[in-house]
């Protein structure tokens, strides 16, 4: 099972949960499952080409995806994910 | 009438109301204030500036706070520092008009960032707030913990564990919760969005972003009125998230549309450090994003790969014709130096990047000698010694002698060798 932490704008759709366990072997793939949980979850974090949208950030084991495999990042049991929005920050 | 009208997001325009959230729910773009400009434009004028406060409050009409009464803000000496006119500098770099805008002595902490962090715990406590919190990379956590302090709210200050001395310092002083996270800012960054998703505080950099990043505005138009409420040709900008580069455009372009200044042609030049650019380097590629580095600077202060307003910091550049550019550690150090020695102010590592930027626009040719300039400097060289502690060479050591005085220096008895 992967942990994944849910930002605040989307708990409405997991039940307010901050959390969620799921299954997956690709960031990709987690994506699709998150959405069969939680369906519309995928339409937030992707736009209509399936793309992440720009402002979504994602990290496994606190490693931006950016830096690793991007959505082909691969997963093992035990491993967290984390979903934050970009913006934030500034010095 | 009141003069926010809304929150409303960047990218898909869903309004939301003026409340402490920063991203949007649909598509996570970010949160911007909209105001009410045709109700401000009833009573703005130079002259109401002009006979407003010393600090950067005289625009009250133009931030983000509710209460008008001063004893309501917290931070009310923030702001309208010193803009420069250089003679040295100028003339060494070939400009008739260039101007140092100089937030190295901003009240109370000597960064730009009394600025924000006045407009952020001003409209924090009147959200009802009383904690407060930040990620930062230094200048923001000591103006928040000064604040925090002043105004007797609690305060957790998040910083990366590779900080410069009195940045650190410069929070413990004032007693505040300081974080030392083992990671980079991008680290604290990440985790104190997680934070700020479980604790009902206001992160003036996160849920409180919308109001925090408006306070920047401030300096375009302490620049316009400044300058005679003319607005400069160029403007040179140290860039970190981008936030201060895209804020000091929208304030420019806020003034012109209210009818204080004509004319606004200004282009918006951003800076940043060679070991931490994604912005510029985006730029230099001719791409309209950026992909996040791992910092490695010693202009700790701009030290963030992954910059929030990357993409717009990009946008406002293309937008009126400015430029960016990148500046070794070097060149950071040689920046620092530059400006202390031709006008006598010490910046911190991130104007040794704004003074290095400005030399290479010139030297293109990007900014010519009778543009009206303006060079951001930030923050404070006292802040950041280790980056020229090495650089600036040792006192003359001498015995309590004249002679001894004399023979160092060279001097003949009656002040021959003088000359």
């Amino acid at each position: 099972m992967i942990k994944v932490r849910i930002p605040t704008p989307l708990r409405p759709l997991t039940k307010g949960q901050g959390e969620v366990e799921i299954v997956g072997a690709s960031i990709d793939e987690l994506i699709n499952q998150l959405d069969s949980a939680h369906p519309g979850l995928k339409g937030r974090l992707c736009d209509e080409k399936g793309e992440l949208r720009r402002f979504v950030n994602i990290y496994v084991n606190e490693e931006d995806i950016r830096f690793l495999q991007g959505k082909d990042t691969t997963l093992k049991d035990g491993d967290e994910v984390s979903i934050v929005p970009a913006i934030a920050g500034g010095r | 009438m009141a003069k926010m009208k809304a929150l409303v997001c960047r990218e898909c325009g869903k309004e939301y109301p003026t409340t402490a959230i920063h991203v949007c729910e649909l598509c996570f773009g970010p949160l911007e204030v909209k105001y009410n400009y045709d109700e401000i434009k009833k009573t703005i004028s130079r002259k109401k500036i002009e006979a407003g406060p010393h600090s950067m409050w005289r625009y009250h009409d133009l931030l983000p706070v509710e209460g008008a009464v001063d004893h309501a803000i917290i931070g009310p000496h923030a702001g309208f520092t010193p803009m420069v006119r250089t003679k040295n500098l100028g003339a060494y770099l070939g400009l008739d008009e260039l101007y140092i805008k100089n937030d190295t002595v901003n009240h109370p902490t000597l960064s730009f960032k009394d600025r924000v962090v006045s407009v952020a715990l001003t409209r924090a406590r009147e959200l009802g707030f009383d904690t407060v919190a930040c990620a930062s990379t230094g200048n923001l956590a000591n103006s928040v913990a000064a604040h925090a302090a002043a105004a007797g709210m609690q305060c957790y200050v998040f910083i990366p564990g590779d900080l410069e001395a009195a940045k650190v310092l410069g929070n413990l002083i004032y007693r505040p919760n300081v974080v030392e996270v083992e990671g980079n800012y991008d680290d604290v960054n990440r985790l104190c969005s997680e934070i700020a998703g479980e604790h009902r505080w206001a992160f003036v950099n996160i849920n409180i972003r919308p109001y925090y990043a408006e306070g920047s505005k401030t300096l375009a138009f302490e620049t316009v009125e400044q300058l005679g409420w003319r607005a400069p040709d160029q403007a040179v900008i140290p860039m970190a998230s981008g936030s201060l580069l895209t804020k000091i455009k929208k304030g420019l372009h806020e003034m012109q549309a209210l009818g204080l200044v004509d004319n606004v042609r200004t282009k918006i030049n951003g800076a940043q450090a060679e070991g931490c650019s994604p912005i510029a380097t985006a730029y230099k590629e001719g791409r309209d994003f950026f992909r996040p580095v791992k910092p490695k600077t010693i202009a700790k202060s701009l030290a963030i790969g992954n910059p929030a307003d990357g993409y717009y910091a990009l946008k406002a550049t293309a937008e009126t014709g400015g430029a960016m550019d990148m500046v070794s550690d070097e060149e950071v150090v040689e920046g620092i130096k530059l400006l202390a020695q031709t006008e006598g102010i010490f910046a911190e590592t991130a104007g040794g990047v704004t003074i290095g930027v400005l030399q290479k626009l010139v030297k293109q040719g990007h900014i010519k000698k009778t543009d009206v300039t303006v060079a951001y400097i930030t923050g404070n060289g006292l802040k950041t010694q280790e980056a020229v502690v090495d650089a600036v060479g040792r006192p003359v050591r001498i015995q309590p002698s004249l002679v001894n005085f004399q023979q160092t220096f060279k001097m003949g008895k009656h002040g021959q060798g003088d000359a």
